[in-house]
């Protein structure tokens, strides 16, 4: 017994290091990445040496100095600019203030963006965008994986049949991204038919009754929804529906349907339980997967969420923005493995903690 | 090896595979034929032109084949040009009479008019009076002018004739019948100018455009631009980006799954934490990072893609089948005949894979054709190329969906929906050839 407890601890620990390694390191390339490696500071600067340059140049009452005095200005103004943003250290020092304060989730502030309040928070400004996010990705994901989950089981009990084949025949279509058939369903719906909003998230002027706005939001947020459901329900179904028929060959199944039992006991006892560990693994990533949305469908529906917001943050170089989106995904898979271990351990009494390696 | 070849034979108990294979050949003598059709110095003066390049063709244009679908006959292009035989010039001491006279038989107005001038002088600029002339016989000043050697006269954002036309845009006002003020008049329409020359050696050139509402096989974007460029282009560029990153991506990833299984210890302790961080980092925005702070380069965005597909999820599955390769008996006895870990690796256990590797190769490649798509979408696309991506931009950033230009969108779609079906189609089949648990489902 003591045995056991030893190697689970030693595992955890074992995890979490490992796991916290490699958060730090990925966060570390994030942030050299979002900076490219100190390029983005010369941007910055030269940003700055022209907006110096230009109110200096057009202020009234400065007109009339000698052009050396101008200078000397516009100088101390940049030096004071420079020194906000802690552009005069160099950058491989501030890389690794940056890190320390994105692993604490001291996310600080944004240098252009703002929420729509008026706050320059990186965490408020994220937290405005994340219900979008979370409505949008989060109806259609859910929706997409219970469809697939039960439409796969209920195949795999046909398979040969004319559904069957018909889903096989389409699986190949799901190559195509969200947004591309965004783009076709707002040609017939919006364009051609004209039934439905071609973006956005609510009509403008918002309503100001509560259930006419939700029914706004709800209209417009057909569209996406189908457009992400469409991309990967065939794909979806069709890998559950091998899957699940992969554990109606094992030896076991036969044996259970030789004694007589009936098929939902089957299902449920026989072929859901082995791949129970294997649908909570996705089900997992499928949830940390809606964090962050998806960058292009969120911008082809003009939908206000996460995506959008990093595509917006890296137009204008905004890398506190970019950053803490990345931490905050980072932080999520992290969690997310771990806890799928011990999960794992306690849905599978096969997986035997410690013993051999894990998964990941 | 033998395994791959017998698999490639079951192809054609496949129906879909083979109508992926004939896709993807299709495909690849389209972008032959691409390369030779347009070479691609003229593809780069071609897209990248402006209005010197494009001056004849119209705006938004659709491809001339709806014609063929619809009772109402769009107009094409008319060009009139002192320069090709066919147009009347005469020219006594000092006057220079034009006459640009052309048959117009569409059920709908053009999309635009202007006239070029080019006049010859050396002080004194010649000087020219214009009239329009309709198949009812009324006549329409257009006004009169002093041409400069190179000039152009807009005729449909004229607003002073618009004003007299009824406050109707030119190019309808002047096609119009008054009686009938909905279509346009069909018949012989004519411009005459009459030009005064004030030196012995002066003489005018005029080129009347009357754009049409359609054009060529594909029609034109907001820059005039003929889209069969970018489509015929679109689609070796595709092809090759994803070839090439797809080689390069599932090459490199083999060989270090095979390293890491076949070293063992650090080295493929090493391996595994490198694609952990790997799978912690946001690839799009990554490459969108790489697009708008450094490059849009095309060679740049595939090594940057291949830099981050490498350390995939491909690497655990190559690596757990390595794990089981390595202990065979024929690896024993490779290592007992003294054969060198380079050699063991290389010839004998990365062969092995090929058939997992080989569907997987061929599913990669559409979602790489997608990845260049969306990266165009995004505004990231290569800044000389013509691709199919870079076409979906332009038409959302114009409103194309917006204001009905459908062709805009559906051509370049419907393509990149082509060739990522011809490649899944294939890649399933394969799949399902090479994988023997699949065979049977």
């Amino acid at each position: 017994m003591t045995e056991t407890i030893r190697r689970v601890v030693t595992y955890t620990v074992y995890r979490v290091v490992a796991l916290a390694l490699t958060v730090v390191v990925g966060v570390y390339l994030a942030i050299l990445i979002a900076n490219m490696g100190g390029y983005v500071d010369q941007i910055r600067k030269a940003q700055i040496d022209e907006a110096v340059g230009a109110s200096v140049l057009g202020d009234r009452s400065l007109q009339g100095l000698p052009p050396s005095e101008l200078r000397r200005i516009i100088d101390q103004r940049k030096e004071i600019e420079y020194k906000r943003l802690g552009l005069d250290k160099p950058f491989i020092v501030r890389s690794f203030a940056y890190l320390w304060d994105a692993l604490t989730l001291n996310l600080g502030r944004s240098e252009q963006l703002s929420s729509d309040s008026g706050s320059r928070q990186v965490r408020l400004i994220l937290l405005e965008r994340l219900p979008a996010t979370l409505l949008l990705f989060g109806t259609a994901n859910l929706l997409l994986f219970f469809f697939s989950l039960f439409a796969g089981l209920w195949l795999s009990r046909r398979y040969g049949g004319f559904l069957d084949r018909l889903v096989i025949a389409l699986t190949p279509t799901s190559v195509a991204p969200a947004w591309f058939y965004g783009i076709f369903l707002i040609l017939i719906f919006a364009s051609l038919l004209k039934v439905l909003p071609f973006g956005g998230m609510v009509e403008a002027p918002p309503p100001k009754d509560t259930l006419q706005y939700a029914l706004s939001v709800l209209k417009h947020m057909i569209l996406p929804t189908l457009a992400l459901w469409l991309s990967s329900i065939f794909i979806s179904i069709y890998s559950r529906r091998t899957f699940f028929l992969i554990f109606a060959s094992e030896d076991y199944v036969e044996m259970a349907r030789a004694k007589g039992l009936p098929s939902g006991i089957i299902e449920r006892r026989y072929i859901l339980r082995p791949t129970l560990p294997t649908i909570i693994t996705q089900f997992a990533f499928l949830l940390i997967g809606l964090w962050g949305g998806a960058i292009i469908l969120e911008t082809v529906f003009n939908w206000p969420g996460i995506g959008r917001l990093t595509f917006q943050a890296i137009g204008l170089y905004d890398t506190p923005v970019i950053v803490a989106s990345t931490v905050i995904y980072a932080y999520l898979l992290a969690l997310t493995v771990f806890l799928l271990d011990i999960v794992y351990a306690l849905v599978d009494p096969r997986v035997k903690v410690g013993a051999e390696g894990g998964a990941l | 090896m033998t395994a791959l070849r017998t698999g490639l034979q079951q192809i054609r108990r496949y129906p879909s595979a083979l109508v992926g294979l004939g896709i993807i050949v299709g495909l690849i003598v389209l972008a032959i034929a691409a390369v030779f059709i347009i070479p691609y110095e003229e593809a780069i003066r071609l897209w990248r032109g402006g209005e010197d390049v494009w001056q004849e063709s119209p705006r938004y244009a659709q491809p001339a084949w709806v014609n063929l679908f619809s009772a109402k006959k769009l107009p094409e292009t008319i060009v009139l040009s002192t320069l090709s035989p066919s147009v009347k010039k005469t020219r006594s001491d000092k006057t220079v009479t034009i006459s640009l006279a052309f048959d117009y038989a569409y059920d709908d107005f053009p999309s635009e008019l202007t006239l070029f001038f080019q006049a010859q002088y050396r002080e004194l600029l010649p000087y020219a009076r214009l009239s329009w002339r309709t198949p009812d016989g009324r006549e329409i000043s257009l006004g009169e002018r002093k041409l400069s050697a190179s000039d152009r006269y807009s005729i449909s954002q004229d607003t002073r004739l618009e004003r007299r036309l009824g406050n109707r845009p030119p190019e309808v006002g002047l096609f119009a019948a008054p009686t009938a003020p909905q279509v346009p008049l069909k018949g012989r329409y004519e411009l005459q100018i009459t030009g005064t020359l004030f030196e012995e050696h002066s003489d005018i050139d005029a080129k009347l455009v009357v754009y049409g509402k359609v054009y060529g096989l594909a029609g034109t974007d907001h820059k005039r631009r003929d889209l069969m460029v970018a489509l015929l282009w679109g689609a070796p560029v595709a092809l090759a980006f994803g070839f090439i990153v797809a080689i390069g991506t599932s090459l490199t990833t083999l060989i270090i799954a095979a390293i890491g299984a076949w070293y063992g210890r650090w080295v493929d302790a090493l391996i595994q934490r490198i694609t952990e961080v790997n799978i912690i980092l946001p690839t799009l925005v990554i490459l969108i990072i790489v697009g708008t702070f450094y490059s849009r380069n095309i060679w740049v965005m595939m090594l940057a893609i291949t830099a981050l597909s490498i350390f995939g999820a491909g690497i655990k599955v190559y690596r757990a089948i390595f794990l089981q390769i390595k202990e065979s008996p024929y690896i024993e006895a490779a290592r007992a005949y003294g054969a060198s870990n380079l050699r063991l690796i290389v010839r004998y256990m990365t062969p092995r894979v090929i058939p997992v590797l080989v569907p997987g190769f061929v599913t990669l490649i559409p979602s790489l054709v997608f990845l260049e798509a969306s990266l165009g979408v995004l505004g990231l696309g290569d800044p000389v190329l013509p691709t199919w991506g870079k076409v979906l931009n332009d038409a959302s950033t114009n409103g194309a969906l917006y204001k009905g230009y459908y062709y805009w969108v559906l051509s370049p779609s419907v393509l990149l929906m082509i060739t990522a079906l011809g490649f899944s189609l294939l890649g399933f089949a394969l799949d399902r050839i090479f994988n023997p648990r699949l065979r049977e489902l």
